[in-house]
C-alpha cells in the first residue's frame, strides 16, 4: 500500500485530494492491490448519518447505515422487502457489517483486468490504454450498457432496487445540499469509462430516499450466483409490483450481474403495464429488456440466464401477499 | 470516534499495554515496497486500541490493519492472514461486539470500540469456551487455519441469534471460508454449542 495521511473528516465538503473512508471494504482492498492511489483519507464514520426511518414519504437511509442494519430492520422487511433482499443477499455478514450504504452504491467493478494493475490494458484504470476484457476473461462482464472502451459489470446489488423504486441521493459539496435521482448517479462507460458517476469531486453522499409507492410492498430481489451464498450476481432482478387482480398496473425492474451500471428495465416495464402477468407476458418482457444486448464470448449466457431470472422474479412477485 | 486522530510524532514507540513489552517494528508486514510515491510519507500515528479487555498504547503507520496491529505490534496471531483482501474470513475478530474482518479495518479508525480476538475467549472457569471445545468434539477442522475466524463468527452466530437452523447457520458463516471443507463438522459444533452460549 502507497503512504496516505489519515484523518477523521470534521463533515463535507472536502477539498479535491481528500477521499472518504466509510466501511474500507472496497477502498482498503484496492489500495492493497495499488489500484486506488489515495493520498489523503478522511474518515466519515463519527459523522453520524446513519439514519433508518419510515414516514409517510418513504424509507430515509443514511449514508452510513451499515448494510446489516438496514438488512435486518423489520420495517425495511417488511415495507420495501426489495432493499432488504438487496442487502441480505450481498457480500458476507462480516462485510456487511462493516460496509456502509454510501460506499456500497460506490463500488468498484470486480473485472478482473481492472483489478490487477499488471495488465497493462484497463481504459478504467488507465484510460486509452484498451480494454482487456473484451476478448479476454470476461465471464462476468456486462451485456447491457457496454461500449468499446469497456465492458466491466457493475458489481452491487443495493443499487438495483434503489433504481427500481426510483430512490433520490442526497449529496453534501461546496455548493451546499443537492438532490437528485438515484438513477443518475452512474454513468454509462461510453468513451470515458474512467469517469463513473456524477458526483463532484469532494462531495459527499449523506442519504437516500426511497418514496412510498404501491409497489414498494410487493417488491423483491432475486439473484442468481455461482454458489448459493457469498458470491457476486451472474444475473439479478429487483422487480416490484402494482397490481390490479392479475393485471400489471405499475412494474418498476432494475437488473444487476448484467449491465454496466445499475439498469432500469424500462422497456420491460412498459411491456407489462396494463397486461396480465403471466409466464408469457413475463417472458416478452424479458425478452425486450435484453433486445440490446451484446455478449463476449464468455458471457454468451447471461441473456438468457437474465431473462429467465426476471421470469422468475415477475412471477414470484406476483405471488407475494401485499 | 470524537478528537481528530493524531498524525505527526515519528518517533518509535514500544508497546506498553497488556503486560507485554515488544519492540515496535517499523512499517507493517504488508507494506508494498512503492515506487513513485506520492509527495509525503506514511504517517505513524499514536493510538490506544482496546483489543480483548487490555488497552494496547501503539505508534503504527497509518497504512497498518488492526490484522497487522494484532498480528506483528501485539503479538496476537490468532488472527489469521488467509487472503488479506476480505475475501476469506479468516482474521475475523468481534469489533463492538460485531465480526468484521481485520484485514479491511485500519487500525487507525478502530478508536476506543473494544476488539475481541480468539485469545480473548474463553469459558466461564477460564477454560475453554463453549464455542471452542463444541470445534474439538465435532471435528470441525483439519488445518485449523480458518478456524479462528470460524470460531470467533460462529459465536457472533449463536448470540446475535442466527444459529436456528443448519441453513442459518451456514448463511450467516458463509463469509468464513475453510479450504479442508470441514463445513459440515462446523454446523454440527454451532449446533452441539448453541445452547451453551449466551445470546443478546
Ligand atoms: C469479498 C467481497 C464480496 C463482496 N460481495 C458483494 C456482493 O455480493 N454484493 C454487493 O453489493 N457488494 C459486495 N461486496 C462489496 C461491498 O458491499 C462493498 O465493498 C461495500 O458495500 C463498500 O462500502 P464501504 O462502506 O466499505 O465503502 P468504502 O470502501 O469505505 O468506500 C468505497 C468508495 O466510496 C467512497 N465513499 C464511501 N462513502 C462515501 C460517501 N458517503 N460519500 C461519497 N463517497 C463515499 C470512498 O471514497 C470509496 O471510493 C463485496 C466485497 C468483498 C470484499
Ligand atoms: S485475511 Fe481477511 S478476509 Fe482473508
Ligand atoms: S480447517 Fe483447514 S482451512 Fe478450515
Amino acid at each position: 500500500m502507497r503512504p496516505f495521511s489519515y484523518d477523521r473528516a470534521a463533515g463535507a465538503p472536502g477539498d479535491a485530494g481528500t477521499t472518504w473512508l466509510a466501511g474500507g471494504t472496497t477502498l482498503l482492498d484496492l489500495m492493497k492491490l495499488d489500484v486506488m492511489r489515495p493520498e489523503r483519507l478522511a474518515d466519515i464514520n463519527g459523522l453520524g448519518l446513519a439514519e433508518v426511518r419510515l414516514d409517510a414519504q418513504g424509507l430515509h437511509l443514511g449514508a452510513l447505515a451499515r448494510m446489516a442494519e438496514v438488512a435486518g430492520n423489520a420495517e425495511v422487511q417488511r415495507h420495501f422487502p426489495v432493499v432488504a433482499q438487496s442487502l441480505a443477499l450481498a457480500a458476507s455478514q462480516q462485510l456487511r457489517n462493516m460496509a456502509s450504504l454510501g460506499g456500497n452504491v460506490l463500488q468498484r467493478t470486480r473485472c478482473p483486468y481492472f483489478r490487477d494493475p499488471s495488465h497493462a490494458a484497463c481504459n478504467k484504470r488507465n484510460p486509452g490504454s484498451g480494454c482487456g476484457a473484451m476478448d479476454g476473461a470476461n465471464r462476468l462482464q456486462a451485456v447491457l450498457g457496454t461500449s468499446d472502451a469497456c465492458i466491466a459489470a457493475y458489481p452491487g446489488d443495493f443499487a438495483q432496487a434503489l433504481v427500481a423504486l426510483d430512490a433520490e441521493v442526497t449529496l453534501r459539496g461546496a455548493a451546499g445540499e443537492r438532490r437528485m435521482r438515484f438513477a443518475d448517479l452512474h454513468v454509462q462507460p461510453g468513451t470515458t469509462p474512467e469517469r463513473e458517476t456524477t458526483l463532484r469531486p469532494g462531495e459527499l453522499i449523506t442519504g437516500f430516499t426511497v418514496p412510498a409507492g404501491p409497489w414498494a410492498a410487493r417488491s423483491l430481489y432475486l439473484k442468481v450466483r455461482d454458489r448459493e451464498s457469498y458470491a457476486f450476481a451472474l444475473a439479478s432482478a429487483a422487480v416490484a409490483l402494482d397490481l390490479d387482480g392479475k393485471v400489471v398496473r405499475e412494474a418498476r425492474i432494475a437488473l444487476g450481474g448484467v449491465a454496466t451500471v445499475p439498469w432500469r428495465a424500462a422497456e420491460a416495464e412498459a411491456d407489462l403495464r396494463g397486461k396480465v402477468l403471466d409466464e408469457a407476458s413475463a417472458t416478452r418482457a424479458a425478452e425486450a429488456a435484453f433486445a440490446a444486448a451484446r455478449t463476449h464470448g464468455e458471457n454468451a449466457f447471461k441473456p438468457e440466464l437474465g431473462r429467465r431470472t426476471l421470469v422468475r422474479a415477475l412471477l414470484l412477485a406476483k405471488r407475494m401477499e401485499a | 470516534m470524537t478528537a481528530p486522530a493524531e498524525s505527526g510524532g515519528l518517533e518509535r514507540r514500544f508497546l506498553l499495554g497488556g503486560g507485554a513489552m515488544l519492540p515496535l517494528l517499523a512499517g507493517t508486514a504488508t507494506a508494498q515496497p512503492t515506487p513513485a510515491t506520492p509527495a509525503h510519507e506514511g504517517r505513524s500515528m499514536e493510538m490506544t486500541l482496546q483489543v480483548n479487555g487490555q488497552a494496547h498504547r501503539l505508534a503504527l503507520d497509518s497504512r497498518t490493519t488492526l490484522l497487522d496491529a494484532l498480528r506483528e505490534h501485539m503479538g496476537l496471531t490468532g488472527s489469521k492472514k488467509g487472503c488479506d483482501q476480505g475475501q476469506c474470513g479468516a482474521c475475523t475478530v468481534l469489533l463492538d461486539g460485531r465480526p468484521v474482518l481485520a484485514c479491511l479495518t485500519l487500525a487507525a479508525g478502530v478508536g476506543t470500540r473494544p476488539v475481541i480476538t480468539i485469545e480473548g475467549l474463553h469459558g466461564r472457569d477460564g477454560g475453554l469456551h463453549p464455542m471452542q471445545q463444541a470445534f474439538l468434539d465435532q471435528d470441525a477442522f483439519q488445518c485449523g487455519y480458518c478456524t479462528p475466524g470460524q470460531i470467533i463468527s460462529a459465536v457472533a452466530c449463536v448470540r446475535q441469534g442466527h444459529a436456528g437452523s443448519a441453513e442459518e447457520i451456514r448463511e450467516f458463516m458463509s463469509g468464513n471460508l475453510c479450504r479442508c471443507a470441514a463445513y459440515p463438522q462446523i454446523v454440527a459444533a454451532v449446533q452441539q454449542a448453541a445452547p451453551l452460549v449466551e445470546q443478546g
